[in-house]
This record gives C-alpha cells, sequence and structure tokens, in this order.
C-alpha cells in the first residue's frame, strides 16, 4: 500500500514555544493511525498544520505524492483532506441534513447556483441517508442542529466528514466531553469506517486507541518518541514513562 | 399555517388596494405614504439578504439609495442643463441600468474592503465608506452639494408615466413583490444554503472547502444592486435627491426596518418598513421628539420578540 500523507522534518515554533520538532510521519493508505501525548504535546497543532489552518516553520507535507505544505485549508479540503474538530463545529441554526448538505462536493461545485432550490435536488437524498445511516442519526434528519445532544453533533460531525468523500479524514478527539455509552457508540462507529477510509485519529481515551488504531505514534514536546503497533507500543519502555504512566 | 399564510397575502392586498382607494377619494397622501413605504421596504429587502441570511451587519446601506437616487438625478439634471452630453438622458433604462452598474461596482469596491473584516469593525468600516459617498456628494456643487438636487424630469419608461402618481405607486409595489421573490428564490438556492452556513459558522464552512470571502462578496453586491434599484424609485418619486439621505443615519433607519420586521425572514423587511413609515408619521404628527418613542420601541422589540414582528406569525 502508498503512503497517503507523508510529511518530512515538519517544524513550528510559536514565540518560545516548540510545537512541533523535526516531525516525521507517514500514513498508510486504509490504516487507521493514531497520534497519543500527554495534553500540549503539539497534537492538534500537528493537526493544524495537516489541514493548512497554520503552516509550518520548515518541513514538507506531501498528500497522494503532491506537495501541500502551503496549501490553504479550503483548498486542501477540495483535494480530499477532511477534519473534524475538539471542540464540535457545526451549523447549528440549519438542519440535521442541511448540515450535511453542505459538506457535499455537489453543493461546494455548485454553489453559485442561485436560483434552483437546494432542498429539491434528489441527487442529495441519498448521500444523506447514506452518511446518517452510518453514524446512526437517520431518525434525526429533519431536526435542528440545536436540538441534538453533545454526542449526537459529534456524530454528525463524523457524518459531515464521510460526506464530503475525503480520502484522508483527521479526526481531532472525537471522544472529547462523551459519555460511556457514547463513548461506547462512537468507538463502534469508527471501527465500521475502519478500513472504508484513511483516517488519522487524535484520541485522549487509551481504551478506544488501542482498540482501534493500526498503528500509533506517541508525541511528546512536539516530537514522536515512537511508531508502531498498538501492542509494540503498549510494552514500549519509553512510552510508558513519558505518557502511559507505566500500565 | 393557513391564518398565517392568509394573514400574510391579506396585508399585501391591503398594500395594494387601500392606497388607490385612499387616492380616488380625495386623500392622495396615503397614496404617497405607501410609495415611500414600498420603496423603503425594497431597501429593507436588500439589506435583509445579507443582515438577515449572511449575517453582515452593515450600516451603510443608505449610501446604495442614494447611488440609485443620484443615478436618476445627474444625467436628467445635464439632460435640461446640458454639459456632460454622454451621460445627459432621461431615459429611464438608462438610469436603471447607470444605478445598478454604479451601485453593484460601489458594493464590490468597498465590499472587497470591508469583507475583510467582522463585527463591528464591519460595521464601523461599511458606515465609513457610506459617509465617503456622503461627502463626495456634498462637495460637488453642480449637484447641489448638501442643498440638494431637484430633479426636474423624472424618468422615461414606455407605457408608464412615473409622473402619475397611481403609476409611481404600481410601479414601486410591482418591484416589491419581485424583490421579495427574488429574494426568496436566492436564500432557498444552493448559494442561499451556503450563505447561511457562513452566517452560522464561517470557520466550518473554510474548512469543508467553501470560499466563504467569496461568497459573502456576491451576497453584499447583489444587497448593494437592489438598494441601488430602490433608490432610482426614490429619486423618481421624491424628484428631489440631497447628500442626507445617503447619511448614516438613514442606514439606521433602513437596518430598523430589517430588524423591526424580523430578520431572515421574507415579509420581514415588509413588515418593518409598514411599522416604520406609520409611527414615523403618527408619531411625528404628536411629537418632534418622535425619534424617543421610537428608540423604545426597538428595545421593547429586540428584548421581548426576538425574530422581530415577524416571530409574532410563526408562533
Amino acid at each position: 500500500m502508498a503512503d497517503i500523507l507523508e510529511i518530512k522534518n515538519l517544524n513550528k515554533q510559536f514565540g518560545g514555544v516548540i510545537a512541533t520538532k523535526d516531525l516525521n510521519l507517514s500514513i498508510l493508505e486504509g490504516e487507521l493511525h493514531a497520534i497519543i501525548g500527554p495534553n500540549g504535546a503539539g497534537k492538534t497543532t500537528l493537526i493544524s498544520q495537516i489541514f493548512g489552518q497554520i503552516f509550518p516553520d520548515s518541513g514538507q507535507i506531501f498528500f497522494q505524492d503532491t506537495n501541500v505544505t502551503k496549501v490553504s485549508e479550503y483548498k486542501k479540503s477540495r483535494l480530499g483532506i477532511n477534519r473534524t474538530f475538539q471542540i464540535t463545529s457545526v451549523m447549528k441554526s440549519l438542519t440535521v441534513s442541511e448540515n450535511i448538505q453542505l459538506a457535499t462536493d455537489t453543493t461546494r461545485e455548485n454553489s453559485f447556483n442561485f436560483f434552483k432550490a437546494s432542498n429539491n435536488q434528489y441527487t442529495f437524498f441519498k448521500k444523506i441517508d447514506f452518511c446518517l445511516r452510518q453514524v446512526g442519526l437517520i431518525e434525526a434528519i429533519n431536526q435542528p442542529v440545536a436540538s441534538l445532544s453533545h454526542g449526537d453533533c459529534r456524530k454528525l460531525e463524523i457524518a459531515m466528514a464521510l460526506a464530503s468523500d475525503a480520502q484522508l479524514l483527521l479526526l481531532d478527539e472525537p471522544m472529547a466531553g462523551l459519555g460511556p455509552t457514547e463513548t461506547k457508540e462512537m468507538i463502534a462507529l469508527l471501527k465500521r469506517l475502519k478500513g472504508q477510509q484513511t483516517i488519522l485519529l487524535i484520541e485522549h481515551d487509551m481504551d478506544a486507541v488501542f482498540a482501534l488504531a493500526d498503528q500509533i505514534s506517541v508525541l511528546v514536546s512536539g516530537e514522536i518518541i515512537a511508531t508502531g503497533k498498538p501492542n509494540t507500543i503498549r510494552r514500549d519502555s519509553e512510552v510508558q514513562s513519558a505518557y502511559l504512566g507505566g500500565i | 399555517m393557513q391564518f398565517i399564510r392568509s394573514f400574510k397575502f391579506l396585508i399585501l392586498v391591503s398594500l395594494l388596494v387601500l392606497p388607490i382607494i385612499f387616492n380616488q377619494i380625495g386623500m392622495s397622501f396615503y397614496l404617497d405614504l405607501a410609495t415611500r413605504l414600498c420603496i423603503l421596504a425594497i431597501a429593507a429587502v436588500g439589506l435583509n439578504l445579507i443582515l438577515g441570511y449572511g449575517g453582515m451587519i452593515s450600516f451603510g446601506h443608505a449610501a446604495y439609495l442614494g447611488l440609485g437616487a443620484y443615478a436618476v438625478g445627474i444625467p436628467a439634471h445635464h439632460w435640461l442643463y446640458g454639459g456632460l452630453d454622454f451621460l445627459a438622458t432621461n431615459n429611464g433604462f438608462i438610469h436603471i441600468t447607470i444605478a445598478i452598474v454604479i451601485s453593484g461596482l460601489f458594493a464590490f469596491l468597498t465590499g472587497l474592503i470591508c469583507l475583510k473584516t467582522k463585527g463591528v469593525y464591519f460595521i464601523m468600516i461599511t458606515m465609513a465608506f457610506s459617509q465617503m459617498a456622503y461627502y463626495l456628494f456634498v462637495s460637488i456643487e453642480e449637484y447641489g452639494s448638501d442643498d440638494g438636487l431637484v430633479i426636474n424630469t423624472r424618468s422615461q419608461i414606455p407605457l408608464i408615466n412615473l409622473d402619475d402618481p397611481i403609476q409611481m405607486f404600481l410601479v414601486s409595489f410591482s418591484s416589491l413583490i419581485f424583490f421579495m421573490w427574488l429574494v426568496q428564490l436566492i436564500t432557498k438556492s444552493n448559494f442561499g444554503l451556503i450563505l447561511s452556513g457562513i452566517k452560522d459558522n464561517e470557520a466550518r464552512m473554510v474548512s469543508l472547502g467553501y470560499n466563504v470571502y467569496l461568497h459573502k462578496l456576491i451576497a453584499f453586491v447583489f444587497s448593494g444592486i437592489i438598494c441601488g434599484f430602490a433608490g432610482v424609485l426614490l429619486g423618481n418619486f421624491t424628484t428631489f435627491i440631497s447628500p442626507e439621505m445617503i447619511d448614516w443615519s438613514r442606514s439606521g433607519e433602513l437596518m430598523f426596518m430589517v430588524i423591526l420586521g424580523g430578520v431572515a425572514t421574507v415579509m420581514g423587511p415588509l413588515f418593518g418598513a409598514i411599522v416604520f413609515v406609520i409611527l414615523e408619521e403618527v408619531l411625528s404628527s404628536i411629537t418632534i421628539y418622535w425619534h424617543l418613542p421610537f428608540g423604545l420601541l426597538l428595545i421593547a422589540v429586540v428584548l421581548f420578540f426576538r425574530g422581530g414582528l415577524s416571530s409574532l406569525l410563526s408562533k
């Protein structure tokens, strides 16, 4: 399998704080790659650099063998990278199906359609139906997002990422703020997606990470100190002292 | 639902019929009032497209009314008194074309800059640009400076005589219906959905791959053009245009109408304009300090009827 994403010698500094230090990472097509690390290790900064919200000071990012280091976020999204946010970010005043609709390429490509009714396009229905069934939100299809629970908003974010037909999903702590039952549902959901889509997962919930990941990279102070299969990582002594607290 | 629809229909029908009846029984004042109301409502509909549906609070939309009115006044002035032959005309279609081009261009150029900002800064910068237009017209002596410009000939349009108050009213009324329909169509389209997505969560729309800036700019230009067209009607209706029409307080009145009536609704701007024009008439006949009760009313609406007068109907 080919690398879908390759990061070479990435550096990013905010004033005196080194957020990313000589970081190398490659993600194979189809795998679920998790990044773990203590608070402030630079996980979200890394995702933001991959997605183009901020640019690295030096180093390169290749997506499907194209150099995308300095490509801004809305163009990245068009190339096939999509992200979810650590803090839920959806359009609260719109309905669930409208949110999905906005996430599709079809809406984006026809965004200068001024006079054709948007809710009258049957092409969307299949897709909306499919994405919502995947995440188990189909009953809420016509509800306003403001009426959804936090967990359901999380699921909606995943559904939106699915609707975008992205080749690479960057999931920034999808379990954040979820209760135990919701976390279980989310793990089951990500398990279903695994294999269909390449996923870069950032997560604090260790049970989730070890249950889901094909590969795990451990990020400490902006550096990747280990990469490997879950079992290897669990046994790695450096990782244990840095992060896992010797379980 | 049925009741609300028939109520809205009733409002539109009375707006069309009542002024004409009043005019026939010799109270032409009410016809003039209704014409002014329709013209202001068109401008409010235009403003609502960006303020209500797009979340861009423009404090400078009176500028477009003024530009539209000057697009009638200046060519008519030269047509009567000579000078600038390429501009001199009383042809209504040319007036409308000039108004659309100029207001569209003004919206495009100022929008390029204004839309780089958000929130309070956006409010201030749109106001600043409209004040620039204000001082521009104050400084041009040929067009009357701050005394204003009397428009001695109305726009000539085949088969329509704008000198006839009833025809002037009917043109304003049908334009209002047309623009309400047009804005409704736009907001229900893909573009409209994207616009409301941007209003709700701009950062998310960027990360979904939308060119947010471009969408906002297009909506801004659309909105400016609608207000520019309203300006053409206003110039023809009052046959007088002065920089005072561009003043920021006029922009405030347009915002007042949109917010009072209910943002992001089809009928909202019309309700707002109706209440505004009627209250202005009633209150100013009682006291010269009519702005005071007026302001209190706006505060009450904002506090107690979130979503404006339209929200009363949808409950």
